[in-house]
C-alpha cells in the first residue's frame, strides 16, 4: 500500500497545462509595489525614504520584532512613494512603490562557503535574506530553523508534495534545481543540527522522483519518500503523518513531534542566500488555468502587479471568470489586477466558469461525505450547523479551532454547502469566545 | 502602468470573488438522486417479469403522486419547487416497490402523498426528515389497508411449491421453508420490488461502486442478520429458519441496500453506521421470530432512524492528533 494519511480527495490535477513549461524570467517591470508585510508576523519597518535610490537586493525595510522579515528591493530604481494596497491575501498593507531605472546594479550579501559555514551563520543569513516559507503561510524561515532548545528534532522534511491541483512550480524546481535543493536541505540540516533529511513527494511526479533518486544515491542521510497523490497530502500534519506516522496534536506544531517542514522553494532560497548572497527578491510561480492564453512557470520579481504577469502569459481569455492567487483549494480570489506578487505566492490561476462552477446550494443530507474525507477527522457538517445556530461552545468542543480550512469537505459536498466559509466564521466567533474565557 | 491609488479602476466585470475552495467534485444532490433512481431499474425489470406490466402503472402512480404532493406543499409554503432534484421521485419509486403487486391505485396515490407530506415535507423537506419517507408511507398503508397490504399475487414462473403467500408468512404460519434459489431469482410471493435478491444486489453493488451507498450499512446489516439468526437456528433448526432464508427472503436486501442507506436518515460516522446496521438486523430477527408479524424490516429501520442523531452524537471520531 502507498504511504499516505486517512481521508482526503483527488481532484482533477490539471497540472498538464504547465507541467512541461520550464521556468522563464518575467521581464523586469517598470514599476513595482513592494508590500512591507509579505510574511506572517509584524510588517517590516521601512529604512529608506521617498526619492532614495535602491539597488537590486538592497534591504529597504528591516524586521520589526522576533517574528518578522526584512524586505529587499528586487529591482534597481527610485522610491516613488509609499501607498496602501491590497495584497493577494486580500488584506490591506503599505507598499513601497519603486520606479525602475536603467541601471541594473546588484547589491547582494557576501557569498559564504557552503562547506565551512557555521550553524549560526546560516540562520543569520536566512534571517537577513528575508526568506519566508514557500508553502503559503509565509512564516519567517529563520524562526523555523531555531526550534526551542527543549525540543528534540529528528527529521527535516522537505515538502515536495505540491498537492494543490494546477500548480507545477515545485515540480519544475525539483527538475531544474535538483542540486540546489539538496544543497539547501543540507544547509538546513546543518543549521538545525538534525541528521536525517526526508523529501516527501507525491507519486504523480515520476520524472522528478527519478531525477531526485539519482542525485540522492550518494547521500547517506537524505531519503526520498514517495507518497500517494491525494489532497491535502502537502498539509504539514498530513505529511508528517504519512512520512513518520506521528500525529501533531491540535494546537501543536511540527516541532512538538520532532519534525521541521520546509518547502522545496524555501530550501532552494536558503541555498541561494548562503552560496550566492542573494536575498529573497523573486517568487517562483505557476500561471495556469483554462482562462489564460499561455500557461507558464515564471520567476517573477516580488512586487510585480498581477497585470504584468497576465499580459506576459498572453492575457485573459473571454471565458475567464475567476483569478486566484495560490491553488484552487486554498487560494484567494482576486479583484484588483494591480495587486502585487509577494514572497510566498505559489501560483496565479485564471479559471473559467466551467472549472470554478459552484453547485447551487441545497439542504444538508447528512450524507457524511465531509466527515469521510476530512483529514483531521472533524465533522464539518456538524461544525457548520453549530455555527449556523450560534452554538459556539459546542463547536469549540468539537474541535472547530483545529480546522485548517483545506477545503476538502466543501469540495466533496454534493449539496454545495459553503462549509469552509461557515467554519471560518465559526472559528472567528469561537476564538472571540475563547479569549473572553481566558480574561 | 496605471495608478495604484485608483484601486477600483481595474475591476473586471463578472469576476467571481467567492472564497476557497474554488473547485468542486462532480456529484450534486440532484445527480445522486437520479443515480439512485437509475440503480433501481433492475428491480423494476424484475417486478415486471414476475408480476406483469401492470406493476409499472402502480409504480408510476406512486411516483406521480409523490411529485405532485411535493409540488403542492412547496407551493403552499412559498418555497422553491424542487421536484427536479429526483428525491420525491425516489420516495415514490421506493414506495411503489414495497407494496403488494396489483395494489389499489387510489391507495397507492394516498400512501405516496402521505410519505411526502407527512414523512418529508412536514419536517422541513429534503434533509430534515427523521424517518425514511417511503417507509412512513408504507407504515401508513399497513395501518389504513391492513388486508390489501397482506394480499399477495402469485408470481409468474412460480414453481409448484410456491404459494401466493410470502415466504416469510408461509414459514411463520405454516412452517414452510422456501428454497434459496427462487428467493434469489425472485419468482416468489412478496412486494412488487422485494422478491428478486439478484436484481437488488446488482443495483446495490452499483451504488456502492459509485460511492453513493456506504458499504458499511449493508454489510453490518447482513453480518448481524446472519449472526443473530444463526444463533436461533443452532438452538432449534426445526423451529427457526436458516440464516440464508432470512437473508434472501422478505424485504431484507431491499431494505439493506436502498432503505437503511438513505443518507438523510442514517448515521454519518463510520462507527455509527456499524452500530445502526447491527441493531436494525437484531430488531428484524426479533420481530420475525417472536413478533406477530412475519416481516420486520420496515419497523426495524424506522425504529433505528429515530436513534440516528443519538448514534451520531456518540460516535464522532477522535480529532486527528488526539490519540487513538
Amino acid at each position: 500500500m502507498r504511504i499516505t494519511f486517512k481521508g482526503g480527495v483527488h481532484p482533477t490535477e490539471m497540472k498538464e497545462l504547465s507541467l512541461e513549461k520550464a521556468f522563464e524570467f518575467l521581464p523586469i517591470p517598470n514599476q513595482i509595489y513592494l508590500p512591507l508585510s509579505q510574511h506572517a508576523g509584524k510588517p517590516a519597518r521601512l529604512i529608506k525614504k521617498k526619492g532614495d535610490t535602491v539597488k537590486k537586493g538592497e534591504m529597504i525595510a528591516e524586521p520589526d520584532g522576533f517574528i518578522s522579515a526584512p524586505v529587499h528591493s528586487p529591482i534597481t530604481g527610485i522610491i516613488n512613494r509609499v501607498s496602501s494596497i491590497t495584497t493577494l491575501n486580500r488584506t490591506r498593507t503599505n507598499a513601497v512603490i519603486i520606479n525602475r531605472n536603467d541601471n541594473d546594479e546588484e547589491d547582494f550579501m557576501v557569498p559564504l562557503n557552503t562547506e565551512s559555514v557555521t550553524r549560526q551563520e546560516i540562520i543569520e543569513r536566512v534571517k537577513l535574506a528575508g526568506i519566508v516559507g514557500q508553502g503559503g503561510a509565509a512564516f519567517p524561515t529563520y524562526v523555523k530553523l531555531s526550534p526551542p532548545s527543549d525540543k528534540k528534532i529528528d527529521y527535516v522534511i522537505i515538502n515536495a508534495c505540491e498537492c494543490e491541483p494546477y500548480l507545477t512550480r515545485d515540480f519544475r524546481l525539483l527538475l531544474e534545481k535538483t542540486v540546489e535543493l539538496i544543497a539547501g536541505l543540507k544547509l538546513i540540516l546543518k543549521a538545525t543540527g538534525v541528521s536525517t533529511g526526508i523529501i516527501g513527494i507525491e507519486d504523480n511526479k515520476p520524472e522528478a522522483i527519478k531525477k531526485l533518486s539519482s542525485h540522492l544515491k550518494e547521500e547517506k542521510n537524505i531519503f526520498l519518500k514517495v507518497l500517494k497523490t491525494k489532497y491535502p497530502q502537502g498539509a504539514e500534519k498530513m505529511l508528517i503523518k504519512a512520512v513518520t506516522g506521528r500525529e501533531v496534536p491540535p494546537g501543536k506544531l511540527p516541532f512538538d513531534v520532532g519534525c521541521i517542514i520546509q518547502n522545496v522553494g524555501t530550501a532552494i532560497l536558503v541555498y541561494y542566500s548562503v552560496a550566492k548572497g542573494e536575498p529573497q527578491i523573486n517568487a517562483f510561480l505557476t500561471v495556469s488555468g483554462l482562462g489564460i492564453n499561455n500557461p507558464k512557470n515564471l520567476v517573477v520579481p516580488i512586487g510585480t502587479p498581477l497585470k504584468n504577469i497576465i499580459d506576459y502569459c498572453g492575457g485573459l481569455k473571454e471565458t475567464a471568470r475567476k483569478i486566484i492567487a495560490g491553488g484552487p483549494m486554498m487560494g484567494y480570489a482576486q479583484f484588483d489586477l494591480n495587486s502585487p506578487v509577494s514572497k510566498a505566492t505559489s501560483g496565479i490561476l485564471v479559471l473559467t466558469e466551467k472549472e470554478a462552477s459552484r453547485t447551487k446550494e441545497s439542504n444538508c443530507l447528512n450524507c457524511g461525505k465531509c466527515l469521510s474525507v476530512c483529514p483531521l477527522n472533524l465533522a464539518p457538517t456538524r461544525l457548520y450547523k453549530l455555527t449556523r445556530f450560534s452554538k459556539f461552545e459546542e463547536a469549540i468542543d468539537m474541535g472547530i479551532q483545529s480546522c485548517m480550512e483545506c477545503g476538502t469537505c466543501a469540495y466533496n459536498c454534493p449539496a454545495g454547502i459553503p462549509l469552509v466559509q461557515w467554519i471560518r466564521f465559526g472559528k472567528l466567533k469561537s476564538l472571540a469566545l475563547l479569549k473572553q474565557r481566558t480574561n | 502602468m496605471s495608478n495604484l491609488e485608483n484601486q477600483s479602476v481595474n475591476l473586471i466585470p463578472k469576476l467571481e470573488l467567492s472564497s476557497s475552495p474554488h473547485i468542486h467534485s462532480r456529484y450534486t444532490t440532484q445527480q445522486v438522486m437520479w443515480l439512485v433512481n437509475l440503480s433501481l431499474v433492475p428491480v423494476i425489470i424484475s417486478a415486471v417479469i414476475f408480476f406483469g406490466l401492470y406493476q409499472l402503472i402502480v409504480i408510476g402512480v406512486s411516483c406521480a403522486s409523490a411529485i405532485i404532493s411535493e409540488a403542492i406543499v412547496k407551493k403552499i409554503r412559498g418555497a422553491e419547487i424542487t421536484i427536479y432534484d429526483g428525491s420525491a421521485f425516489l420516495t415514490g419509486l421506493l414506495l411503489g416497490l414495497i407494496i403488494p403487486p396489483n395494489f389499489s391505485l387510489t391507495a397507492t396515490a394516498i400512501g405516496s402523498a402521505f410519505a411526502i407530506i407527512i414523512g418529508k415535507e412536514l419536517f422541513g423537506g429534503l434533509g430534515y426528515n427523521i424517518f425514511n419517507p417511503a417507509l412512513i408511507g408504507r407504515a401508513f398503508l399497513q395501518a389504513a389497508y391492513p388486508v390489501a397490504m397482506t394480499t399477495w399475487s402469485k408470481p409468474n414462473f412460480a414453481v409448484d411449491t410456491v404459494t401466493s403467500a410470502t415466504p416469510l408468512a408461509a414459514f411463520k404460519f405454516d412452517k414452510i421453508v422456501t428454497e434459496i434459489k427462487p428467493l434469489i431469482i425472485g419468482n416468489v410471493g412478496g412486494s412488487i420490488g422485494e422478491t428478486s435478491a439478484l436484481a437488488i444486489i446488482i443495483g446495490g453493488i452499483f451504488l456502492i461502486g459509485i460511492k453513493i451507498v456506504n458499504w458499511r450499512i449493508p454489510l453490518s446489516m447482513i453480518l448481524s442478520l446472519l449472526f443473530f439468526s444463526s444463533i436461533f437456528w443452532f438452538i432449534d433448526p426445526l423451529k427457526y429458519p436458516n440464516p440464508l432464508f432470512h437473508l434472501f427472503s422478505g424485504g431484507f436486501l431491499l431494505g439493506a441496500f436502498f432503505m437503511a442507506t438513505d443518507w438523510v436518515t442514517s448515521p454519518y460516522t463510520s462507527t455509527g453506521m456499524w452500530i445502526y446496521g447491527l441493531l436494525i438486523s437484531l430488531i428484524i430477527v426479533v420481530i420475525r421470530l417472536f413478533g406477530g408479524l412475519p416481516e420486520g424490516v420496515m419497523y426495524s429501520i424506522l425504529i433505528m432512524n429515530a436513534f440516528v442523531p443519538l448514534i451520531n452524537k456518540f460516535t464522532h471520531p477522535k480529532i486527528f492528533g488526539e490519540g487513538k
